[in-house]
């Protein structure tokens, strides 16, 4: 079992200790015991079904709409156990917002797209509205392309910019902590540069958690990186350490592209 | 979270709208015997297997089934003897041969045919069918068991015919494929792999449209000529089940025998058609998960 | 196999088989429109029938089939779709959706007369409510309810789960997330369905013969609890009931036409419907 005590990065915003996670009968988590630290990009990387998914989305209770699942341990956001018998899933997910693998906007206009948090969560005044959907698209570096069409049909626009308002969409709902799911792994080069940029400059005010296959990625964009391989924490350190130095054979193996 | 309460009065009453289907399937058993139990005791149920349906004889009234089952059955078997090439051969050419363009042109005939109400299948059939059927045959009448048959295959064909189609497509390319390869040719990978694979699908398909057939009512009435007699020549006239309820219903006095005898008649319509509903959803639901 | 020949054989074989049901599709159609048109007239359409069907309109029996279709639709169409909800959105695998399930099967395998006996015994004389524009509704109702259950199942599993997934994570309730983000897209597709329950509703005779449907009544209804007429039943009457047959038939074709169109009519608007909602969401 890895432990990995952030010395001294910055404070730790989510607490993970002992997770086990089930579809079914089938344990898809072992044991997970980590922290993620405040305000900093931490990676998850991992051949494909290694459980970096499934871990990403126990973070919002994600996996609570799958039938048949369960799960024991404590995730504790800010010292609050977020699977506690006293836990509320819609402010919890208010808190932390996220975005998926496969970008999915809502075949609404694009401002009723960024809107929908808000509203859902009981903002009807249109001027507030319209200053939040604004201050989001400017966040997710979308403003200046989409401003003077924000009526139009998000499914008309491009994939990187359908995902940026994926990215503008969670923020809309202010959180504190950002999830993404592989956020480039359907996009072009350049998208995804552009993405990567974005989420350097998200990370000084969000704590971002991205699931990635891609290692070049995860060094580019991270500090913190964790390596998942069948549904156990095999290693988690510091980027540069992981990528320079791993103290595990099997982190070594797979980044060094020995398997996967 | 108060909205927490807010969801769960939601689903609770979602829950409730979706039980409403299991009650209207109880009430509806429930409502047909009820009415149809009291025969039991008086005039008996060894009545119902007489062979004569003499449900107002001035002397002896007499209220057999027998003539009615035969006439249903004998409707149902020369339908389904229509229904199947046509169906099943629609669907096959449809699915598998025939070019896209055709695909669109000849799907929303089979569509319309659905939609045709059975009160006009029958007026046609009255209008067109039974003057042809008389002067074809040479009979004295063309209210017959064949007429009813023609029409209801043609009720049943698009039952048939887009079921059948459904399973036949969703046979995986990769079978049809193997099969081509293998030097087959087109049309006996069809009937080798294709239509096989698709069997059970198929049988499904058909005794849906069976279901369909045994509980058509306007069209069968309008042109089988309403004989109780017991036969098994298409070319008689025969009186159905269900034609019998709608005839009759209108003039019976309520809690009579005669009355009860129809409800009676409703429960072998039911148990009928719900059995072949049962074994349909098995054979579907084993084909789906195989 | 013998070869190429028997091969075309088999294959034009059933061509045949596809095309000889279009050529009765469009004969009867034909057949209808060609005897029916003549008989079509402002008078037709707007007026009461006299001496029994055999001269003047057919207007109460359009009303009827019209009050018919609207009563059953609105008991029917929000029940089957709160049912839909229900089975898409929230049913888990167990014993309790298996019964719900095979119950809308059952449901929709029930011959029409069936429906007619059960409403017979259950609304006309159980209830109380006799033979009455009420009593049609909620057996036809009834009928209709697998229909508009399995096309509103049907659309609302259309949508992708993505969007489920994406409005729940921003904090939205499972309620609110159907509600704002899963109805909206499917609306579409269920209304198609509900076009095809109206085309079988107003065409369906059976039912309404055992608990609504008046033979000859020239007169509007006043309330839920009168008879009527409608166009499915008198089109019966008139072709087999009425003792002056060569007086009646035109009124009979005109009435299998406006039947026809009505039905038909009502089925293309859904095809069309279909079409306008697949360009529209295409995912």
């Amino acid at each position: 079992m890895v432990t990995w005590k952030n010395n001294g990065l910055s404070e730790t915003k989510i607490h993970v200790s002992n997770l086990d996670f089930y579809y079914g009968i089938t344990q898809a988590l072992f044991d997970i015991t980590m922290d993620i630290p405040s305000q900093r990009v931490t990676a998850l990387i991992g051949p494909s079904g290694c459980g970096k998914s499934t871990f990403l989305r126990a973070l919002n209770r994600m996996n609570d709409i799958i039938d048949g699942t369960r799960i024991t341990g404590h995730v504790l956001i800010d010292d609050e156990d977020i699977y506690g018998s006293s836990a509320d899933v819609v402010r919890l997910r208010k808190r932390v917002g996220m975005v998926f693998q496969k970008s999915n906007p809502f075949p609404k206009s694009l401002f009723d797209n960024v809107a929908y948090g808000p509203r859902t969560h009981g903002i009807k005044n249109h001027k507030q509205l319209s200053e939040i959907v604004e201050r989001s698209l400017r966040r997710a570096a979308l403003w200046d392309e989409v401003k003077d069409r924000l009526s139009v049909s998000a499914m008309d626009l491009s994939g990187g910019q359908q995902q940026r308002l994926c990215i503008a969409r969670a923020l809309a709902i202010e959180p504190e902590i950002l999830l993404m799911d592989e956020p480039a792994s359907a996009l072009d080069p350049k998208a995804t540069a552009k993405i990567e940029d974005l989420i350097d400059q998200l990370s000084d005010d969000y704590t971002i958690v991205i699931v990635t296959h891609n290692m070049q990625q995860a060094a580019r964009v991270s500090d913190v990186t964790a390596f998942f391989y069948e549904g156990h924490l095999i290693e988690m350190g510091q980027t540069e350490q992981i990528f320079t130095k791993p103290q595990q054979k099997g982190t070594e193996d797979y980044i060094t592209g020995r398997f996967g | 979270m108060r909205y927490f309460r807010k969801e769960k009065i939601i689903e609770l009453f979602l829950q409730w709208t979706a039980s409403l289907s299991i009650v209207i399937v109880i009430c509806i058993f429930v409502f047909i015997f009820k009415e149809a139990v009291p025969f039991a005791k008086h005039p008996g149920l060894g009545e119902l297997f007489s062979t004569r349906w003499m449900p107002t004889s001035p002397q002896k009234e007499s209220f057999g089934l027998v003539p009615l089952v035969t006439g249903s059955f004998v409707v149902t078997v020369l339908a389904m003897l229509l229904t199947i090439p046509f169906g099943v051969g629609a669907a096959v050419y449809i699915s598998e041969l025939a070019a896209p363009v055709e695909r669109e042109i000849l799907k929303p005939f089979i569509e319309v045919l659905a939609g045709i109400p059975s009160v006009v299948i029958g007026f046609f059939g009255l209008m067109v069918l039974v003057p042809f059927v008389k002067s074809c045959f040479g009979l004295a009448t063309g209210l017959t068991a064949f007429s009813g048959a023609v029409l209801l295959a043609l009720m049943a064909i698009p039952t048939v015919t887009s079921i059948s189609e459904d399973s036949l497509r969703s046979v995986p390319r990769s079978y049809k494929e193997a099969s081509l390869a293998l030097g087959a040719s087109r049309l006996r990978t069809i009937w080798r792999v294709t239509v096989p694979a698709a069997l059970p699908g198929i049988m499904a398909a058909v005794m849906l449209g069976t279901g369909r057939v045994i509980g058509e009512t306007m069209a069968v009435m309008m042109v089988t000529g309403n004989a109780a007699i017991i036969t098994f020549w298409p070319f008689d006239s025969v009186r159905t089940m269900t034609a019998t309820i709608a005839a009759e219903m209108g003039e019976v006095a309520f809690g009579s025998d005669h009355y009860r005898a129809l409800f009676c008649v409703g429960v072998v319509l039911l148990l009928a058609t719900f059995g072949l509903n049962v074994a349909a959803q098995k054979v579907l639901s084993r084909y789906r998960m195989g | 196999m013998s070869g190429k020949f028997s091969q075309k054989a088999m294959c034009w074989l059933m061509r045949l088989t596809a095309y000889f049901v279009v050529l009765v599709v469009g004969f009867i159609v034909f057949e209808i429109i060609w005897h029916g048109a003549r008989a079509i007239s402002w008078e037709f359409l707007f007026s009461m029938p006299r001496r029994s069907g055999a001269e003047g309109g057919i207007f109460p029996a359009i009303v009827g089939t019209f009050l018919l279709v609207a009563g059953s639709i609105a008991v029917a169409f929000p029940l089957g779709v709160a049912t839909a909800i229900y089975l898409s959105e929230y049913a888990r695998q167990g014993r309790f959706t298996h019964a719900v399930r095979v119950a809308i099967a059952t449901l929709a395998g029930i011959p029409s007369i069936v429906f007619g006996l059960f409403g017979l015994g259950l609304f006309v004389i159980f209830l109380g409510w006799g033979c009455s524009i009420m009593s049609g509704c909620a057996t036809l109702a009834c009928m209709i309810l697998p229909t508009i259950i399995v096309s509103s199942e049907e659309s609302l599993r259309a949508v992708p789960q993505s969007l489920r997934e994406g409005s729940l994570a921003l904090g939205a309730t499972k309620w609110q997330t159907i509600w704002s983000n899963v109805l909206p897209y499917s609306v579409g597709g269920m209304l198609t369905g509900l076009i095809l329950a109206i085309g079988r509703v107003a065409g369906e005779t059976a039912p309404i013969l055992l608990t609504v449907a008046a033979f000859y009544l020239p007169k509007l209804p006043r309330s839920m609890s009168d008879q009527v007429m409608a166009l499915p039943y008198h089109l019966y009457v008139l072709s087999t009931q009425h003792p002056d047959t060569a007086a009646v038939l035109p009124k009979a074709y005109g009435t299998a036409l406006v039947l026809l169109i009505l039905v038909l009519g009502v089925g293309l608007a859904a095809i069309i419907m279909r079409i306008h909602v697949r360009k529209k969401y295409k995912w």
